[in-house]
């Protein structure tokens, strides 16, 4: 297998774009990574394209072809390929860029993520990211996505004490690193007391504790690593890919409180990169929900199952913790359209590991993590950036 | 959007009657009913027999859902709760005739046949299972 370098980058604002459309927002998107890459356009073999449910969304099915088409490939006549798997739909199109580049078919690839969201209404959007759940065994009773997620909190809360306090400090911290990113939907700052009165969506979850509805592209080119001097003197290394899945449904998993494709996607991730999770520096994980986050940093081996809502308490994955998580902001701050939320996340460590992260940069960031889900974590993709 | 997507009014009967399956191989139990066992794969091919469950099960964790899709809008709040089944299998299912504020986890439940959702004021009835309190003989 060959290594892959990420050599460019691109993102688009984050938040309610009512002034763009989906096109004009991957276009720009890819634009800017292109440009960012240092290349001209003509050597890209290929493109993968992660979006979710652009069919509900903006009406359009067939946005492999459409992303290639107003990226300026048509004459090229490239294998653009669409890829979904829920709100991990765009950690898999990473996926599959890097797995085209390491088997050697591909020498260059661009890389969409892309979800427009409110171009519907609030509850058509909420069912439609209902459909990343089980349509037959779960939302026909009247489970709500938030609900899964709320169930999940309940149970953390019933086995490890975990507190509602907890869950806000997730999202307090979150906002805070968000009002640093130029690029987030809420650049804003809030209180624990906002956090925690917040109108209540699912018992035990409140308005806060969820990411919101947005609108927003990201974009990044991939090249194999023995010629991406050729382009760019800031390239990051790819140095572990992994994925799980899981029941669809979450009633049928091993354990409520443990995502089992969490932990396979990181094994998988940190067995190829040769690493352990202490060697990681900094993390972006899948804060749907702030129940995710605490699950995400036990299931990835950041902390023992149980203690995360503790580490959150503790300040470790603050800006200026031990383990920076979600520098970003996250899904809860920077917003998540839900398809771009995977590329999103190799953007910001990419940013980080380059050291242009400006207000948010971690000092010293040389290896860093993406955590991307798709449903309540039937999907689930990691992977492991390191500084060329 | 619902009344002409099929698999919201086509008949399931294992959602009237609680019927799982069970494996051939390894006796494990199933619902909704596989086609084949996780656990056995091939070897539980044609091996998958119904299994009538009794309906009785404790809660592992639940919601009290506040904000809710259109269709359970006149209901909310509402609770959703994931049961532990005596015979093995998970569901996901509404805790009804009981106070929000009395759903406890470990609280013993047992399934009743209910209308679940209808397609607007006039639409077709979704009948299926609720849970609710198991009641204590005096």
């Amino acid at each position: 297998m060959r290594d892959v370098a990420i050599i460019g980058i691109g993102l688009t604002q984050f938040g309610e774009l009512w002034d763009k459309s989906f096109r004009q927002l991957i276009a720009e998107a890819g634009a800017s990574a292109i440009l960012d890459a240092g290349i001209s356009g003509k050597e890209i073999d290929a493109m993968y394209v992660g979006s979710m449910s652009s069919g509900r969304f903006v009406g359009q099915e067939h946005v492999g072809a459409l992303v290639a088409d107003v990226s300026g490939f048509s004459q090229m006549h490239i294998p653009s390929t669409r890829v979904e798997g829920a709100c991990a739909s765009g950690g898999l199109a990473v996926r599959q860029g890097y797995l085209s580049i390491a088997s050697g078919i591909n020498d260059i690839v661009i890389v969409g993520g892309i979800e427009k969201m409110n171009d519907v209404g609030g509850v058509s959007a909420t069912e439609t990211l209902a459909t990343a759940s089980d349509q037959e065994w779960e939302a026909f009773f009247g489970a709500t996505f938030p609900g899964l997620y709320a169930m999940i909190a309940k149970r953390h809360m019933y086995e490890y004490g975990t507190t509602k306090k907890q869950l806000a400090q997730v999202a307090v911290k979150n906002h805070a690193n968000g009002a640093l990113n130029p690029n987030a939907q809420y650049k804003k700052p809030i209180s624990l007391e906002y956090a925690m009165n917040a109108t209540m969506v699912a018992d035990p979850l409140g308005l806060m504790d969820c990411a919101p509805v947005s609108d927003g592209a990201a974009s990044i080119v991939l090249c194999a690593a023995d010629i991406a001097k050729k382009y760019t003197k800031k390239s990051v290394k790819i140095i572990g890919s992994g994925q799980g899945s899981d029941t669809l449904a979450l009633h049928a998993r091993r354990d409520i409180c443990t995502l089992d494709a969490t932990v396979h996607a990181g094994k998988m991730a940190y067995k190829q990169a040769k690493i352990t999770p202490k060697n990681i520096n900094l993390a972006e994980v899948h804060d749907c929900f702030t129940i995710a986050e605490i699950c995400a940093i036990e299931d990835l081996g950041f902390v023992k199952k149980g203690e995360g809502g503790k580490a959150v308490e503790n300040k470790i994955t603050t800006l200026d913790g031990s383990l920076p998580v979600n520098t970003s902001g996250g899904l809860k701050s920077k917003g998540h359209p839900v398809g771009a939320t995977g590329v999103a996340q190799i953007v910001e460590i990419t940013q980080q590991l380059r050291g242009e992260a400006r207000k948010r940069q971690v000092k010293d960031a040389r290896i860093g993590l993406t955590h991307n889900v798709g449903g309540s974590g039937a999907t689930c993709v990691v992977h492991i950036l390191e500084v060329a | 959007m619902k009344s002409d997507v099929a698999r919201f009014w086509r008949a399931i009967p294992q959602r009237y009657n609680l019927i799982g399956n069970q494996c051939g191989s390894c006796e494990k139990i199933f619902f909704p009913p596989r086609e084949a066992c996780p656990d056995c794969r091939r070897k539980s091919i044609g091996k998958m027999k119904d299994y009538k469950l009794n309906g009785k099960g404790k809660i592992v964790t639940y919601t009290i859902i506040h904000v809710g899709p259109e269709d359970f809008e006149k209901q909310i709040p509402y609770s959703i709760a994931i049961i532990n089944l005596d015979e093995g299998p998970c569901i996901t299912a509404q805790i009804v005739d009981c106070k929000p504020k009395d759903i406890k986890i470990d609280m013993k439940v047992e399934s009743t046949f209910r209308k679940i959702q209808q397609d607007g004021h006039l639409g077709a009835i979704y009948y299926g299972y609720k849970f609710k309190p198991v009641e204590i003989k005096q």
